[in-house]
């Protein structure tokens, strides 16, 4: 049964228009103006007028003090969160693995945190962190530790946003990686256990090294998303970047370039290179796992 | 072979550990948005309240419309998911079982899209809600976002693996391609669409960022930002501002407890595109 290329075509788009429409008017174009914004010198939002092309917006955005910190801070945050959470991920993700009973309350207990709204978390954490009378204080002194201001001192602002980083990136992480040791052969245990293998040692010989295309899945989506911290930020610094505005992050910075300074074309530079930068890091991750496969 | 016993054990007190660090923030949240503004304002901290009284409950519905709240994030997500999923299921097909020229083309050019994180395209869409008017509007926080790649991604392939065969005797019975789709791969198909359903519903309900943007008036405002104006407003009473997080929290919570597998494995399957 062949038809004709147009009428084939034509059926087609039929069925993908209400899809197209929306990919292109809040996708396509966007992204084909904010590449085309960020080079446009002295942009004004209500006019949309200008003076000329060029790279004006982008040395602007890196001249400033505030973008700098931003990189900092969120090139510490993707460094210590998403390590940490992998690792811890794959040690609590092998113990579920085992057989063991209360699945269904353990599974509840570790994967809550995927479904529920981070603003609300959040601010339980914010609770959590307070310096007078919030829990965490509370444990330190019972191990002889002064009290710390989390969230209201300089020094650990960023220490704060990370331990809350890596606990929300943990039930996700957990998941995948689970679902990645499910995915192994129960053959090779066998063979562990018949030629005699210790617990940790069929873990590292195994598991890990089977495991590792799902390690460098999880890493890299981790990496990703770390990238984008930023709704985090609310409700546990009610709405600033820290105390002493000490903790910008990178999508921070561009909402508040955009919407508080409404300096639409440095803020769209400060987008791009946002995207330049986790494009590169992605590709050479990638470059890196294809090595890694050594079986 | 017996297990041996300190071996259990050791992996039953990490999980428990695991499992009470992850808990503990939403039993502290709850806890504390029962206690009086004494109980929360002592060392060492008070565990139980004295009694469990909903009077910062009260205080949180008189103060801020949550009900309201939640009505829009009702009619928000519902919107969000339906339309959605309508678009994912003729873009699907088409992608999988028509053959049009430039289809691989085309498919290709979407998954480089799909790489550009959104927070990229959020200028540029605010602009253009701005001059459809939609600020503070219901369809702002909608019409964005009925397109999603991602998961038309998801259901394409699993359009893939329905075998060809079962097309060709759908058409030798005489249905139509659209009947076809709605009648043969729709049903078959309800596994992945229940999936894409859900994981959609969790970010559609919890977004943040851009409803930040586009809400700033109680008519509009779903839960996560009513939560986050009762604090700008509210002031730092912590008892109340946790009765109102545990407000927020609580449907999703029983969508977890009653979908827990569902979700569990569409996370494993597909992941969540935040």
């Amino acid at each position: 049964m062949t038809k004709s290329p147009l009428k084939s075509l034509g059926e087609a788009l039929l069925y993908l228009s209400p899809f197209l429409l929306g990919v292109i008017i809040f996708s396509l174009y966007p992204v084909a103006n904010v590449f085309l914004i960020s080079f446009k010198e002295g942009y004004r939002m209500a006019t949309g007028a200008f003076q000329q092309y060029g790279l004006g917006n982008y040395t602007r955005v890196l001249a400033d003090k505030d973008f700098i910190l931003a990189l900092k801070n969120t090139g510490l945050y993707v460094l210590f969160v998403v390590p940490i959470s992998t690792a811890l991920a794959i040690l609590f993700a092998a113990l579920l693995n085992q057989k063991i009973r209360f699945t269904g309350l353990f599974q509840t207990a570790y994967f809550l945190p995927m479904v529920t709204s981070g603003t609300a978390v959040g601010l339980a954490w914010k609770w959590m962190y307070n310096y007078d009378y919030g829990i965490f204080n509370y444990l330190l002194s019972l191990i002889g530790v002064s009290p710390i201001n989390f969230l209201n001192d300089v020094r650990y602002g960023l220490l704060s946003l990370i331990i809350f980083g890596i606990w929300s990136m943990l039930p996700f992480t957990i998941i995948l990686l689970l679902a990645g040791m499910q995915n192994i052969d129960p053959l090779y245990y066998t063979a562990a256990k018949v030629d005699g293998a210790k617990t940790t040692k069929t873990f590292f010989r195994i598991t890990v090294p089977l495991l590792a295309p799902t390690i460098g899945l999880v890493l890299i989506i981790n990496m990703i998303n770390a990238f984008k911290v930023c709704s985090e930020l609310f409700p546990l610094f009610n709405g600033k970047p820290g105390v002493a505005y000490s903790l910008y992050t990178v999508v921070f910075y561009i909402y508040d370039e955009f919407f508080l300074n409404r300096q639409l074309a440095t803020a769209g530079a400060a987008a791009v290179i946002l995207f330049f930068i986790v494009f590169v890091l992605t590709m050479v991750q990638l470059f890196i796992q294809r090595k890694w496969k050594h079986y | 072979m017996k297990q041996f016993p300190i071996k259990k054990i050791v992996v039953y007190l990490l999980l428990s550990l695991g499992a009470i660090t992850m808990v503990f923030p939403y039993v502290w949240m709850i806890l504390s948005s029962f206690k009086t503004p004494a109980e929360v304002a002592t060392t060492p901290p008070t565990w139980w309240p004295s009694s469990f009284a909903f009077t910062n409950f009260v205080y949180a519905f008189h103060t801020a419309p949550f009900g309201q709240y939640f009505i829009n994030s009702l009619i928000v997500t519902s919107c969000v998911v339906l339309l959605t999923l309508t678009t994912t299921i003729l873009a699907a097909f088409a992608f999988s079982r028509l053959k049009f020229p430039g289809r691989d083309i085309l498919f290709t050019g979407l998954l480089a899209l799909m790489m550009v994180p959104f927070e990229m395209m959020i200028i540029t869409n605010y602009a253009t809600i701005s001059k459809l008017h939609l600020i503070n509007t219901i369809p702002g926080l909608i019409i964005p976002f009925t397109s999603s790649i991602f998961y038309t991604y998801v259901l394409r392939n699993f359009f893939l693996s329905i075998p060809d065969s079962l097309y060709w005797s759908a058409r030798i019975d005489g249905a139509s391609n659209w009947q076809y789709l709605w009648k043969v791969m729709v049903p078959i198909a309800k596994p992945s669409i229940i999936t894409i359903t859900l994981l959609n519903a969790i970010l559609s309900w919890n977004s943040f960022l851009w409803p930040l943007l586009i809400a700033n008036t109680n008519s509009a405002r779903t839960l996560p930002i009513g939560l986050y104006a009762f604090i700008t407003e509210g002031g730092v009473r912590y008892e109340r501002l946790m009765a109102a997080a545990t407000i927020v929290v609580i449907p999703m919570i029983i969508l977890f407890l009653l979908a827990r597998k569902h979700i569990i494995s569409g996370v494993a399957k597909g992941g969540l595109k935040g």
